[in-house]
């Protein structure tokens, strides 16, 4: 399985640490917001609203370059829009995946 | 250049405006979450240049651009790219940024919005809609933008979310409605025969009660729709 990098964080800041910590910061405090959006989603069969969420978090999935995944999520989200939970599995997967790496930062 | 950053995202506000600091012509004036409060301040101040994301709950960035009389330079930030004809269609936009978005082509498209001079269209162009460019039309799929040699199109197929898009050489699926598709078709060569297709009527074999044989497919035609398949025809 991918692991999450902060390559893309590195690249942007130029060295910058404080803007780094202040990304990390950032995406610590969204993350669970969307993430636990989408799961109550999910939960009550609202599939085209969680293909929003689906749609926000891919943001993040490749900020943290993780690029199987974000293209795994690129097609749950259009599964989603179609009113199917195809994906799901491995969503979760990667949502847990981020989860966890945000953990460690 | 004055701009403002439009995204519902906290995360991609932070990194547009990161991005921004590292060109010294830009000046971020203001981020807002959501389109609404970017109107109320626009109503009051002027600036050059937005960074608009176009994916955001209730008030898309399409929908923003419309509410604007005289829009700014924009450029557009997205997830996807699978909005990039439709902002062909306005001279707001100089340029289209899919995410995450790397610093080089971030500068590049700075580079776009300070070559281009200052906005007087509004809103789509209708001298550009339909043609998109020439006789090409582009579509997305699997983030790629294909291109399509219009008059090859003998018939398109909605399938709920989905059009079929079919050509002399290929067929395409597309992420996209029959309405959407209708408005970039020339009306001089494609018509909608029923809900569900638009045919070139130059690829018509021949038609049948309510039927029409294109290629070797057999599409309805719908009773309402009947009447201007037959205008179209040179009967004799």
């Amino acid at each position: 399985m991918e692991k999450p990098n902060l390559s893309y964080i590195h690249k942007l800041s130029g060295g910058d640490k404080t803007f780094e910590n202040k990304l990390i910061t950032i995406m610590k405090s969204e993350f669970p917001e969307e993430k636990s959006i989408y799961f109550k989603n999910i939960e009550s069969g609202n599939l085209k609203e969680a293909s929003e969420n689906v749609h926000k978090l891919k943001h993040k999935i490749s900020i943290l370059g993780l690029e199987k995944c974000y293209s795994q999520a690129v097609d749950y989200e259009e599964n989603l829009k179609d009113n199917l939970s195809e994906g799901e599995v491995d969503f979760k997967s990667t949502l847990q995946l981020i989860t966890d790496y945000l953990a460690t930062l | 250049m004055n701009c403002i950053i439009i995204d519902d995202e906290a995360t991609a506000r932070t990194i547009i405006a990161q991005l921004c600091s590292q060109v010294a012509s830009l000046n971020v004036v203001e981020e807002f979450p959501n389109a609404i409060q970017a109107i109320k301040y626009l109503n009051q101040n002027d600036v050059d240049l937005i960074f608009l994301d176009i994916h955001m709950p209730d008030f898309t960035g399409f929908d923003f651009i419309q509410t604007l009389k005289n829009p700014p330079k924009i450029i557009l930030t997205t997830s996807d790219s699978q909005f990039a004809i439709e902002a062909f269609e306005y001279d707001c936009i100089v340029d289209y940024l899919v995410k995450p978005i790397e610093l080089p082509r971030f500068k590049k498209a700075i580079q776009k919005a300070e070559n281009t001079g200052s906005n007087t269209v509004e809103s789509p162009n209708p001298e550009t809609e339909g043609t998109v460019s020439g006789n090409d039309l582009y579509v997305n799929i699997d983030r790629r933008l294909i291109k399509i040699d219009i008059p090859s199109i003998y018939l398109v197929e909605a399938k709920g979310d989905y059009i079929h898009v079919k050509t002399e050489t290929q067929n395409y699926t597309v992420h996209s409605t029959l309405k959407k598709i209708e408005e970039k078709l020339p009306d001089s060569l494609f018509l909608k025969i029923h809900r569900s297709y638009i045919i070139n009527v130059q690829k018509i074999i021949d038609i049948e009660d309510n039927s029409v044989l294109i290629k070797k497919d057999v599409i309805p035609v719908s009773r309402s729709n009947r009447p201007e398949l037959m205008k179209r025809l040179n009967l004799l």
